[in-house]
């Protein structure tokens, strides 16, 4: 590729044609400010729209100020970005910003963690030079059980577009109207819940302001725990041990399983319980529907469909009952890790201890917005009474730790209760892209050939790549696996399906980018990618770290179907444990 | 969002499918598609912009975001008799806005607006060539110059309200 050479600052640096200005200048170590800008390497995804103008520079010879994240490099070119021009245009820019802009900071779910804000900080911002002249937009609250939107708040960066056209493929969002008008919004400016809306999450993962942010459950989970007359059980996912300290300033990988249990504890859980008990008895219940289904298929019966789909995230869900409701068929029915718990709670755990359904209280910490709107329906309810009552996030949980005026980092470790705390490696991993395959192939294998596995390890099914292909050698039957992360690239496997190209027997799909630990109710990743890197190291290191790490082995999962649910698929385990699928498509004018 | 609901005709959809195939569902060509599509129906309701959408392979909203970005596109059927006010410099130092103020009057609609019995339509426009003719009012076809907000009434009785 051909070099350019150029001066930035007073110093000359040399990069690649098409080099943008500010990447440039990143290489010599200068920091120029970015706003809509956002660049998550590992994935591939950029977002340079050109639109907040923050990042202007100076560049000779132009007679305007040009934004250095969408111009590209030229030979002999001279830039400054700390001129004069330069610093009394981006204070402009930044004042007209904040001009339109709410002054509720004091009371905004993102302050302290909101990039605007930063950048106030960070250019001096004092006071809003004619304000009492501005117009200003305003736009109504829009509420939908995971995501809450408002527009007042948004400063047209379109990263959340990005996210959710490009990345995801949903096409929930687009900038709509002109001028002051212009907004972010679903089309027809219909509320998210009529909308392709999945609720990964990710626009909320992005978002620059306070203009995306998740519904709050931590009050009502206050309330429960004040109230004598209910049990209340927590479970945690495995992806938030692996991002929860970030919260608490300490790095990110950071594992804080132990101290995450005495927190619960202390907040006055009355049973800590972990989902990665769940997921064991989700690999149960989907790697026997696996070796089923692969068995009649082998077998030349012409009624079973390969591949089998995994179904633990909710936002895949969804995405497949808008977007390919017609294959609602191939994926697994067992339902997802926190709606296997909440229903095992309910019933099992509930009988043992004499609590009656409705005096239990189940309340599950999640990486994942989808999770609130998935406990909700109807389908995961008994007579009105949800398996799962309250799901909170990562960063909700975290919020609940610092009110209660606790000091994580140097809380001691605990373990979590029995029985549904005991969980072995192979539930820990379901926390990242090819993990949950990975865990149903540790024990479909041991079941489908009697033998014992010498390494537990499947490192081929592990990465961070969109699409990922392995096979696996189930002593002379080659099973071909197939890994997704990100909706854009389940589309694509999907697509192959349709058309009927697949070669797979089995799909691992997640939403979001590097599997939970990405997922959008995790701490904000500020488009750091290499913080899910760390969490996914995390993730693994306490997979090796456990001494049993196939779910079979879990002696409370075999436990639970010697007393109470007999054999994976029997007819009670079907009842408690798997779930069906419906059309979420809706044309407009029937809502 | 427009209030009507329009049920399409197979005809109808198939129509719009052809304009969509004429430009091979390129994603680049979506304006072409919507001004081939305004063109034949007068204007862009939901239902049409979901048809576009799916023949494309686009989502909805960036469908609807191009039809809200440019004011060229409508959502609001016009009406049977369109009316148009010149509001172009010569038309407008001459009075235009007193004009459109007692059409919006005797209307009681506001400009991109279609009167509750679908009769009339208001919108304005820069500068029909007849500046001699100041201020100019346009329905339909026919234009009227010289236009004073005493004349409106009389001018919409013409078309029978």
């Amino acid at each position: 590729m051909d070099q350019v050479k150029l001066i930035i600052d007073g110093k000359m640096v040399e990069v690649p044609a098409g080099t943008t200005v500010y990447k440039a200048a990143k290489v010599l170590g200068i920091d120029i400010p970015v706003l809509c800008y956002m660049d998550l390497k590992d994935l591939n995804i950029e977002n340079k729209p050109g639109g907040c103008r923050i990042c202007s520079v100076e560049i000779e010879g132009r007679r305007n100020l040009a934004p250095s994240c969408s111009t590209d490099v030229a030979d002999g070119m001279v830039v400054k970005t700390n001129s004069m021009r330069v610093i009394n245009a981006r204070r402009t820019v930044m004042e007209l910003i904040l001009s339109d802009h709410p002054k509720d900071c004091l009371i905004c779910a993102k302050s302290g963690n909101c990039d605007l804000q930063d950048m106030a900080i960070k250019l001096g911002i004092r006071d809003i030079p004619g304000q009492e002249y501005a117009e200003v937009s305003t736009y109504r609250l829009d509420t939908s059980p995971s995501i809450i939107r408002e527009m007042d708040k948004c400063i047209m960066c379109r990263r959340c577009e990005t996210m959710c056209n490009d990345f995801q493929t949903v096409g929930a969002l687009n900038a709509v109207n002109r001028g002051f008008h212009a907004v972010v919004a679903p089309a027809f400016e219909m509320n998210l819940e009529h909308s392709p809306c999945t609720y990964c999450g990710q626009c909320v993962a992005v978002c620059p302001t306070g203009a995306l942010t998740e519904v709050d459950h931590t009050p009502k989970v206050i309330q429960a725990l004040s109230d004598p007359t209910k049990t209340v059980v927590v479970q945690t996912a495995p992806a938030v041990r692996a991002a929860l300290g970030e919260e608490f300033g300490l790095e990110p990988g950071t594992r804080v399983t132990g101290k995450m249990v005495t927190a619960l504890k202390n907040l006055g859980f009355d049973y800590v319980f972990d989902t990665d008990f769940a997921a064991d008895l989700t690999i149960m219940e989907e790697g026997t529907e696996l070796l089923d289904r692969l068995t009649k298929h082998l077998n030349g019966d012409k009624d079973v469909q390969l591949p089998i789909l995994t179904s633990c995230c909710p936002g895949w869900v969804n995405f497949f009952e808008y977007h390919f409701s017609e294959m609602k068929d191939i994926p697994s029915t067992a339902r997802s890790p926190q709606q296997m718990f909440g229903s095992i709670a309910k019933s099992y755990f509930a009988e043992q201890i004499g609590v009656d359904r409705k005096e239990m209280v189940v309340v599950s910490i999640m990486p994942c917005l989808a999770k609130k709107y998935e406990c909700q329906r109807d389908e995961f309810k008994v007579d009105s009474n949800p398996d799962v009552d309250y799901s909170i996030t990562t960063r909700e949980l975290a919020h609940l730790i610092k009110q209660a005026n606790m000091d994580l980092v140097n809380m001691e470790d605990n373990e979590f209760d029995a029985p549904l705390g005991e969980s072995t490696g192979a539930g820990v991993i379901f926390g990242a892209t090819g993990g949950v395959i990975e865990a149903a192939t540790r024990t479909a294998y041991e079941l489908h050939t009697g033998k014992t596995l010498e390494s537990v390890d499947f490192k081929q099914l592990r990465g961070l790549e969109g699409i990922r292909s392995a096979s696996v050698d189930f002593d002379g039957l080659e099973i071909k696996i197939g890994i997704a992360h990100g909706l854009g690239n389940a589309r694509k496997l999907l697509e192959d399906i349709k058309a009927g190209n697949s070669q797979y027997h089995a799909i691992e799909i997640m939403a979001c980018p590097g599997g939970c630990i990405g997922g959008g109710g995790q701490p904000l990743h500020h488009g750091d990618s290499s913080i899910l890197k760390a969490r996914t190291k995390a993730i693994y290191a306490e997979d090796e770290g456990k001494v049993l790490r196939k779910s079979h082995e879990n002696p409370y999962i075999i436990k639970l179907y010697e007393e109470f649910l007999g054999n994976p698929m029997s007819e009670k385990a079907h009842q408690l444990l798997h779930t069906h699928y419906f059309e979420r498509k809706k044309k407009v004018f029937e809502v | 969002m427009s209030s009507v609901k329009v049920e399409l005709r197979k005809d109808q959809i198939e129509k719009i499918h052809s304009f969509c195939d004429a430009f091979n569902n390129a994603h680049g060509e979506l304006i072409n598609v919507l001004h081939k599509t305004q063109s034949e129906f007068g204007y862009l309701p939901a239902e049409v912009q979901e048809v576009i959408a799916d023949r494309m392979g686009l989502p909805v909203a960036k469908v609807f975001g191009v039809v809200t970005f440019y004011s060229f596109f409508t959502m609001i059927p016009k009406g049977e008799f369109p009316i148009s006010i010149c509001t172009g410099t010569a038309c407008y130092v001459r009075g235009a806005e007193n004009v459109l103020a007692e059409f919006k009057k005797q209307l009681n609609i506001e400009v991109g607006e279609t009167s509750a019995d679908g009769k009339f339509s208001l919108s304005c426009l820069r500068c029909v060539g007849a500046c001699g003719l100041a201020p100019v009012v346009l329905v339909g076809d026919k234009t009227y110059g010289r236009v004073a907000p005493d004349d409106v009434k009389e001018i919409i009785s013409e078309y029978g309200s």
